[in-house]
């Protein structure tokens, strides 16, 4: 219980090609993981198919959140099940009002009966009062929840309307898929203040691809990807050394 | 059902004692049943004969040859008149079951939905339609229906009763213009604003939803009217052909606006006739929705015929199995600097097919004119179909036209995004189909827009997995 447990986990596409060659990774609540690795190593495809993303088969290996075997299941049971993905890319949806969608997943996610999760759909009125601080931490004007969902948001904007949604949903585990990338230094602060001050335990799993962002995120353990497979495992260290060093001599 | 004759009897027409006959002409159409209708209605002379040449009309003119497939209508089988009134009500228990569950889950009251589904002849608004019919009466607004109307404005009436759309326009024009019953009659004085909308929904009883209605709408200048018809929640409907005509007259500097939520059962033939007439300096607005029928027919349309007249026309359409929406819109530029507007959103699904059918025209001399259409289609599954057929005439140099068109798929990564926020997949389709057609919901009332958007996710609910 209260950890995210993936076990030689294998994937591909639906064409059949491999992309995850037997992943195992453990993680705690309470702790943060990075995951680094250069482009094309397979550190979105984990993240995607962590989630389950359709367009990816996983062929072997199991994944279990807080005990129960989610592998087989389909991204709103996994979101149920407590575990949400920060997109690289947010995907724009006309005509949803943010703040609407936002509510109503809370709701669905609250349906269940859920070790730590509320029960109780939170109100028109509560929502607001608790998304507005959190949309101010993050430099956003209380109004963003009155937009539709990621359309004509900035690069920037969309990042942290992805962290928005994190910090409101409580998930027990969080993967971010590359929230630093195309981010400036104050944005990256904004981020790193709302993610510490969630004030309950939760695993992370930040995958990027350069070490900036660990300064406003530190990690317990670091993990490099390379061809599907964790090469190497170390604690925030590893992040410097590679900075350094770079990755070719795990290719 | 008997067939029963003609009868030239006004006894035995049932005049003296309507609480216990029924008048109803016999099936199919010709000369006789039109004459009974119009003798049966105490209709003056020029009516009847208006009926009659109207009749001579449709027999001559071809079904259109483009448009839906209308194969399946058997004008020889059909009923054209049943007194309203008398109308026999069926069984609740008779009513398909889907139509009585989608009352259930959109959450309609249980008056309504006996009114709705063609089993209930009251529903219990009648307080509130008399109060607000005071308020205007007092402004000198006319709001009654068109039979009413015949009887009580005669003069007005036949100053515009078919001058917007004349008998011979089109078959289905004909048809009505001959076998007539029933719609709206509204006429708003000079500067009069009518604030509130005014829906035919809070006179359902006075038949507003038959068959061949008939509405004409008189705003005369600088007046202001909203006029909704129609409900979003399904009708059920035993008869098979709804031919209305929608007559609007918008005078200088006055602004009409028709709001319509078509939602007829999946057995019905729905071919609709709707103009206006703008002059200068009106604005006409159709916003146009139509969600239920087996084929649907309908190209709101717009003349302007005043220099700078500006008329929009919304249309949204939704198509499950075996429908086909064939809908639009139509502008025509008379006059100079006239602006018009044609949005239009179609979703199908379930291999339904919806078909934007639009036309612009600007006539030679109607310079300084404007026009933009847009149309978008949302494509739900592999079997399903949208079509786009744009017209546009232009005789004049000096105008502005724009057109866009866009089909686009429900994206799997908009899907997965949903999703992975824990929305079925049932729930983020119909967030992304009610997004889609915010546009045009957004302008409707709201209690139609919240009927819509769970109509929308009540049909979501079948369309994936």
């Amino acid at each position: 219980m209260d950890t995210l447990v993936i076990t030689n986990l294998h994937a591909g596409t639906k064409e059949g090609k491999e992309i995850l060659q037997g992943i195992s990774l453990t993680i705690k609540k309470g702790e943060i993981h990075a995951i680094m690795g250069p482009n094309g190593g397979g550190k979105s495809t984990f993240a995607q198919v962590l989630m389950g993303h359709p367009d990816y088969v996983i062929t072997k290996g199991v994944i279990r959140l807080n005990g129960k075997n989610i592998t087989m299941m389909t991204p709103d049971q996994r979101a149920k099940q407590g575990l949400f993905l920060g997109f690289q890319y947010p995907v724009e949806i006309a005509g949803v009002n943010f703040g609407n969608f936002l509510r109503m997943a809370i709701n669905e996610q609250r349906d269940l009966t859920l070790g730590t999760r509320v029960k109780k759909k939170v109100s028109p009125i509560a929502f607001r009062n608790q998304v507005e601080p959190i949309a101010k931490s993050l430099g956003f004007s209380e109004e963003v929840v009155k937009r539709f969902l990621n359309q004509g948001f900035s690069g920037g904007e969309k990042k942290k309307a992805e962290i928005l949604q994190l910090a409101m949903l409580r998930p027990d585990f969080a993967i971010l898929d590359e929230p630093d990338s195309g981010l400036d230094v104050d944005a990256l602060r904004y981020i790193g203040d709302v993610i510490q001050s969630l004030d309950y335990p939760f695993g992370l799993l930040l995958i990027t691809h350069y070490q900036r962002i660990l300064h406003y995120i530190k990690p317990h353990f670091v993990h490099i990807v390379v061809k599907g497979k964790i090469v190497k495992s170390g604690d925030e260290n590893l992040a410097k050394e590679v900075e350094e060093t770079g990755y070719e001599q795990y290719l | 059902m008997n067939k029963q004759p003609i009868i030239k009897d006004s006894y035995q027409f049932g005049f003296h004692k309507p609480e216990s006959s029924v008048f109803k002409t016999p099936r199919g159409l010709n000369r006789g049943v039109v004459e009974a209708i119009s003798y049966y209605k105490k209709e003056p002379d020029w009516m009847r004969n208006f009926r009659l040449q109207a009749l001579m009309i449709f027999e001559q003119k071809m079904m259109p040859p483009w448009g839906a497939d209308l194969s399946g209508i058997d004008f020889d089988t059909m009923y054209y008149y049943i007194n309203p009134s008398d109308r026999k009500f069926g069984k609740w228990e008779d009513v398909p079951i889907d139509i009585r569950d989608t009352y259930d889950r959109i959450g309609i009251p249980e008056a309504e939905k006996k009114f709705l589904a063609g089993v209930g002849a009251q529903y219990d608004s009648e307080v509130i339609y008399h109060n607000l019919k005071k308020q205007w009466e007092d402004k000198g607004v006319i709001f009654v229906d068109t039979d009413t109307a015949l009887k009580k404005y005669p003069d007005l009436f036949r100053d515009y009763f078919g001058t917007v759309i004349p008998a011979a326009d089109n078959k289905f024009a004909a048809l009505n213009s001959a076998v007539w019953s029933g719609g709206s009659f509204i006429y708003v004085p000079k500067g009069v604003h009518v604030t509130i909308p005014l829906q035919a929904y809070f006179r359902i009883n006075a038949a507003n939803m038959g068959q061949f209605e008939r509405t004409l709408i008189i705003a005369d200048e600088g007046s202001y009217v909203h006029y909704v018809e129609g409900c979003s929640a399904p009708i059920y409907s035993k008869e098979s052909l709804h031919a209305a005509v929608v007559e609007i007259i918008v005078k200088k500097g006055a602004r009409v606006r028709y709001t319509t939520i078509q939602n007829w059962s999946n057995n019905v033939y729905n071919l609709v006739t709707k103009r206006m007439h703008v002059d200068e300096e009106g604005f006409g607005e159709w916003i146009d929705g139509n969600l239920g029928s087996k084929k649907t027919m309908k190209y709101p349309s717009v003349y302007l015929n005043g220099k700078g007249a500006k008329g929009e026309i919304l249309s949204l359409a939704l198509a499950g199995s075996g429908q086909h929406q064939d809908a639009g819109g139509k502008a025509f530029h008379f006059a100079p600097y006239t602006t018009s507007t044609v949005t239009s959103k179609s979703v199908s699904l379930h291999g339904g097919r919806c078909s934007y059918r639009g036309m612009v025209k600007i006539i030679n001399g109607a310079k300084g004119s404007k026009s933009f259409v847009r149309c978008d289609a949302l494509l739900l599954d592999e079997l399903s179909r949208s079509d786009t057929y744009p017209v546009n005439i232009i005789n004049e140099e000096n105008v502005t036209l724009g057109h866009e068109a866009a089909v686009s798929k429900i994206g799997e990564q908009q899907l997965f995004y949903l999703m992975s926020r824990g929305l079925s997949e049932a729930q983020a389709t119909s967030l992304i189909v009610n997004g889609f057609i915010e546009p045009i919901v957004k302008e409707l009332p709201l209690e139609y827009a919240v009927e819509l958007n769970r109509l929308i996710t009540l049909s979501m609910e079948g369309a994936v997995g």
